[in-house]
């Protein structure tokens, strides 16, 4: 039985139509990489998963349990499914190690201690155990998508989706990120990722998908995705990601 | 003025500016004229002393001091004056930098001059404002002897506002989150909860405070209702304060709880927090550190609005001040309550505008 399920996915914004029937299906311990024109849906396919979004048809099963759709319990999905953003979104009034353990302790109930002792566990793991008392704007932005990761990671996800988040950091802050989800991939925790860094993807992702139009265009394992793409659409998509000097 | 030829022999700004040594004559006059004027008017004012006592040695003093700060005027003009000459010097010798940079300076000062004159005119005038007409002004707004009279009684009843004031802030604290957070209620369910919360801020926005506690003073009262009408005076006060300010919080609060990116919402929901978590630990802690000085603002007009009990027949410092006022046809009790109000409200503006200070560099800061 797959892990994470996708069936006929519909999604409009208002009487625009943005994902138009997305199917989709990942294995446990499996990465998955989206690609895609900016713009194509990538972040509201990782927000409908997440329940963030609401979806106007189809199905999204977790586990062989429907997890869409009205009278879905959404705060127990999320307990599951992790993401993480683009923009960090870490909370700004909070220390690091707040931001960390303010969901573990409101949602799975842990005592403070217990909680922080995990924290510290998870801030060490990525380099930060220097930083646990600091606040979001103190940190670099490497070191603040690190402490992102970190706060997903403390609910025990069982997925966790990536949002480009790579994006909005310096050149020379990527790889310290980068280098945390290659861990986690290695360790087998599934992972749908939405990203630009096609080395990376081709690195890490089972399998990459070719978003366009609202729909899968195009899913195979990364060399082929990437070495001898079917659809015109790809190609032209992959060309002009050479011609920027991203691959 | 000369045009600035682009062609020109000489550097730019070396030529003749007729208005640089305009300016500094300009401004020695001015301040000649207004030093006379301070002298002047610090004669007045000693000529209206009481022939003895305190009173006579505090004018003395009050009288030479003015007269002798006026001659610091003297100094800014001295500078237009010395740098215009030094400008002249330079122009003539060829220095068309260091004659702009005197020429500069020189203009400067003169200004300063000329606006510290202005400044210094302003509070003569009031001074003679108040030796006017026999001292009629002073004696009806600042006369010793009811200041001396009242001043004790005012500021006792003083006490009444404060403790309005303090208790009305704390409940309009709680009460205004409350009525954000219902207008702001998610959901079809909260659609009836918000309509009722926009109801009520825009009725409490619209009826003047004074008849919110004047109907609320008296009403209760005459209807009867249970508990409600037993309220004593200050209480129907602070109830009626309450709700009138409870209204404006609540507005000051939602427009810090919508000033919150959405991202936020999204993290904190992403993680598993239910909507109300996610309100209580994520969104208004970040909304209330941003309303501090909105609702300090508001807070200080609370305070001022204590003042309006007095119709309700709560004994404030107002209707303490005009129970004297009337038996002795002055009105200084009343400057009391004025000034009163003056020292709690100055050092909370100045509060709120460091603070804005600082909320204004750290956005930049942040670019
Ligand atoms: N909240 C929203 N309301 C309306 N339109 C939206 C909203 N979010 C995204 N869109 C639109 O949906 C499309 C897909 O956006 P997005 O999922 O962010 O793309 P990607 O992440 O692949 O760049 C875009 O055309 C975008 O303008
Ligand atoms: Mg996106």
């Amino acid at each position: 039985m797959p892990f994470l399920e996708i069936r006929s996915l519909h999604k409009s914004y208002g009487q625009v139509p943005v994902l138009k029937g997305i199917d989709l299906t990942v294995e446990q311990h499996q990465v998955i990489c989206l690609i895609g024109a900016s713009g194509c849906g990538k972040s509201t396919l990782l927000r409908c998963v997440n329940a963030l979004e609401p979806i106007n048809s189809g199905e999204i099963r977790l586990d062989g349990e429907v997890v869409s759709g009205e009278g879905t319990d959404v705060n127990r999905l999320r307990r599951d499914v992790g993401i993480v953003f683009q923009a960090f979104n870490l909370f700004p009034h909070m220390t690091v190690l707040d931001n960390i353990t303010l969901a573990p302790r409101r949602v799975r109930g842990l005592d403070r201690s217990e909680a922080e002792r995990r924290g510290r566990e998870l801030l060490a793991r990525v380099g930060l155990d220097g930083k646990a008392s600091s606040y979001p704007d103190g940190l670099s932005g490497g070191q603040q998508q690190r402490v992102a990761i970190v706060r997903a990671l403390a609910m025990n996800p069982r997925v966790l989706l990536l949002d480009e988040i790579t994006s909005a950091l310096d050149p020379e802050l990527v790889a310290e990120v980068l280098d945390i989800v290659r861990e986690l991939a290695a360790e087998g925790l599934t992972m749908l990722l939405a990203t630009h860094e096609m080395s990376f993807a081709r690195e890490v992702a089972h399998q990459v998908c070719f978003l366009h139009d609202g729909v899968i265009l195009e899913q195979g394992p990364p060399e082929q995705i990437f070495g001898a793409p079917t659809q015109e659409r790809t190609r032209a998509f992959l060309r002009r990601i050479i011609e920027a000097g991203r691959l | 003025m000369t045009p600035a030829g682009g062609g020109s022999a000489s550097p730019a700004g070396a030529q003749t500016s007729p208005g640089t040594t305009g300016l500094a004559s300009l401004a020695v006059l001015t301040v000649a004229a207004t030093v006379i004027f301070i002298i002047w008017t610090a004669t007045q004012l000693y000529d209206n002393a009481p022939p003895s006592g305190l009173g006579h040695w505090v004018l003395l003093a009050v009288s030479v001091a003015g007269a002798a700060a006026s001659v610091a005027l003297l100094r800014p003009a001295a500078a237009a004056v010395s740098d215009g000459r030094t400008a002249r010097q330079m122009q003539v010798a060829g220095d068309a930098v260091g004659f702009r940079v005197h020429r500069a300076r020189s203009r400067n000062s003169a200004l300063v001059a000329m606006g510290s004159c202005l400044a210094a005119a302003v509070v003569a005038l009031f001074v003679l404002f108040l030796l006017a007409n026999n001292r009629a002004v002073q004696q009806t707004f600042f006369a010793p002897d009811m200041v001396s009279r009242s001043w004790l009684e005012v500021t006792k009843a003083f006490g009444t506002n404060l403790f309005i004031a303090v208790v009305g802030e704390v409940i309009v604290l709680a009460w205004g989150l409350v009525v954000a957070l219902a207008r702001l209620a998610p959901g079809p369910a909260g659609r009836p909860i918000a309509f009722l919360a926009t109801a009520y801020i825009d009725a409490f926005r619209a009826v003047p405070a004074i008849i919110v506690i004047y109907l609320v003073g008296f009403g209760l009262p005459l209807a009867g209702v249970p508990v409600l009408s037993a309220m004593s005076p200050t209480w129907a006060a602070i109830f009626a304060l309450a709700l009138v300010y409870g209204a404006y919080v609540a507005e000051v609060y939602r427009a810090g709880i919508q000033s919150i990116h959405p991202s936020q919402m999204a993290a904190a929901r992403s993680l598993g927090l239910s909507y109300s978590a996610t309100m209580q630990s994520v969104i208004v802690p970040q909304a209330i550190r941003r309303v501090v000085p909105p609702l300090l603002n508001d807070f200080i007009g609370l305070q001022k609005d204590t003042s309006l009990v007095t119709v309700i027949g709560t004994v404030d410092a107002f209707t303490q001040a005009k129970i004297y006022s009337s038996n002795y046809f002055n009105l200084s009790s009343v400057t009391v309550v004025a000034a009163l109000f003056i020292v709690i409200t100055i050092p909370q503006t100045r509060f709120v505008d460091r603070m804005l200070a600082r909320d204004q560099s750290r956005m930049q800061a942040r670019g």
